[in-house]
């Protein structure tokens, strides 16, 4: 399960930023594809992305004059979080997939979590409200309203968007300031708690986390539990790498369907499956 | 029982058709190529430069 799940992030990485040419001419693609969003966070500023980031779609439309409900941006939320919910944070998203190499690396004593995790948890609410939501709608750069998480926090967008692109383009290195520095730090701070939290920024900041995990009780994919099977062994709470119970799995905003519960259980008692075939748990 | 029982293993259903519903009005209102014009330029913000 675990070396799938490997596979399929990075060649979902490798899709959705396919577009070799950008890297190698620090440009970015201008295709028709475009149009669409892809599930995970994936900065449009990547040479190589070949479709719109979801929270970036969010912001440009929060960003237009006025206020109208940015209707197509909900509408992919809508359509990825009713099929899929959390599991394309554990399976398709290109910053997840980096941020599970990186706690691989044999270095510090690893957590699950920080300390206060009960309370840090809400902080990516916080962000989807204040800097997408609140942020994108009232925040003026001069006289233009701006994209105030991609802007302020995005850490995807200096990794695969910023240091590509700058490394390629030498008219845009011209212009580094301020700015970079702030998102350069960002972005080096969660690279470092990566190394010893699992998935700090997903379990933190990510915005589209927030979302897609309203959505993990009701996506048609899930994972089961027989609770008939269940002997209370635990080895699937151990295994979780967000420290979830086993009635929480699967249910919880938290949980990201990484599969780990799954491959951990010595009954069999916990399996992918969809909302079709389940029980409900009560 | 049953009837909500059903309702619930089918609410996923409903939360795609919003979703084609809401990709419906938000093409129909010109979003979908406000999202296009805001991915094929590079985004100054996103880079940090911005």
């Amino acid at each position: 399960m675990k070396k799938l799940r490997l596979i399929v992030q990075i060649f979902f990485t490798v899709l959705t930023n396919g577009y070799a040419y950008g890297f190698t001419s620090g440009k970015i693609y201008q295709g028709n594809l475009k149009y669409a969003c892809v599930p995970g966070l994936n900065c449009y500023s990547c040479p190589g992305a070949v479709a719109s980031c979801p929270i970036g779609a969010l912001q440009a439309l929060l960003n237009r004059q006025g206020f109208q409900i940015p209707f197509a941006a909900l509408g992919f939320f809508f359509l990825f979080g009713s099929l899929l919910g959390r599991f394309v944070c554990g399976w398709l998203c290109p910053f997840g997939l980096v941020q599970d190499l990186l706690y691989k690396i044999p270095m510090f004593r690893k957590r699950k979590q920080l300390p206060f995790h009960r309370i840090l948890k809400y902080g990516k609410y916080a962000v989807l409200f204040l800097l997408v939501g609140v942020g994108s709608l009232f925040l003026f750069g001069g006289f233009a309203k701006v994209p105030a998480f991609c802007k302020y926090l995005c850490p995807s967008g200096t990794l695969f968007g910023a240091i590509p692109l700058l490394t390629a383009n030498e008219m845009l290195r011209g212009q580094l300031g301020g700015l970079f520095s702030w998102k350069l730090g960002i972005l080096l701070l969660i690279v470092v708690l990566s190394v010893k939290v699992y998935r700090p920024f997903c379990q933190y900041l990510c915005p589209l986390g927030a979302i897609y995990g309203w959505f993990n009780r009701f996506s048609l994919v899930q994972i089961h539990w027989e609770k008939e099977k269940c002997v209370s062994c635990m080895a699937c709470e151990k295994s979780c790498p967000v420290a979830l119970s086993v009635r929480e799995i699967s249910r919880s905003p938290e949980c990201i369907r990484c599969g780990r519960c799954v491959e951990a259980c010595p009954n069999k008692c916990l399996s992918f499956g969809t909302l079709l075939h389940s029980e409900m748990k009560d | 029982m049953r009837f909500w029982k059903t309702v619930k293993q089918n609410v996923w259903l409903l939360g795609i058709l919003i979703g084609i519903a809401f990709l419906g009005i938000g093409a129909a209102e010109g979003q979908l190529a406000v999202i296009w014009r805001k991915a094929t330029m590079i985004c100054m913000e996103c880079i940090g430069l911005g």
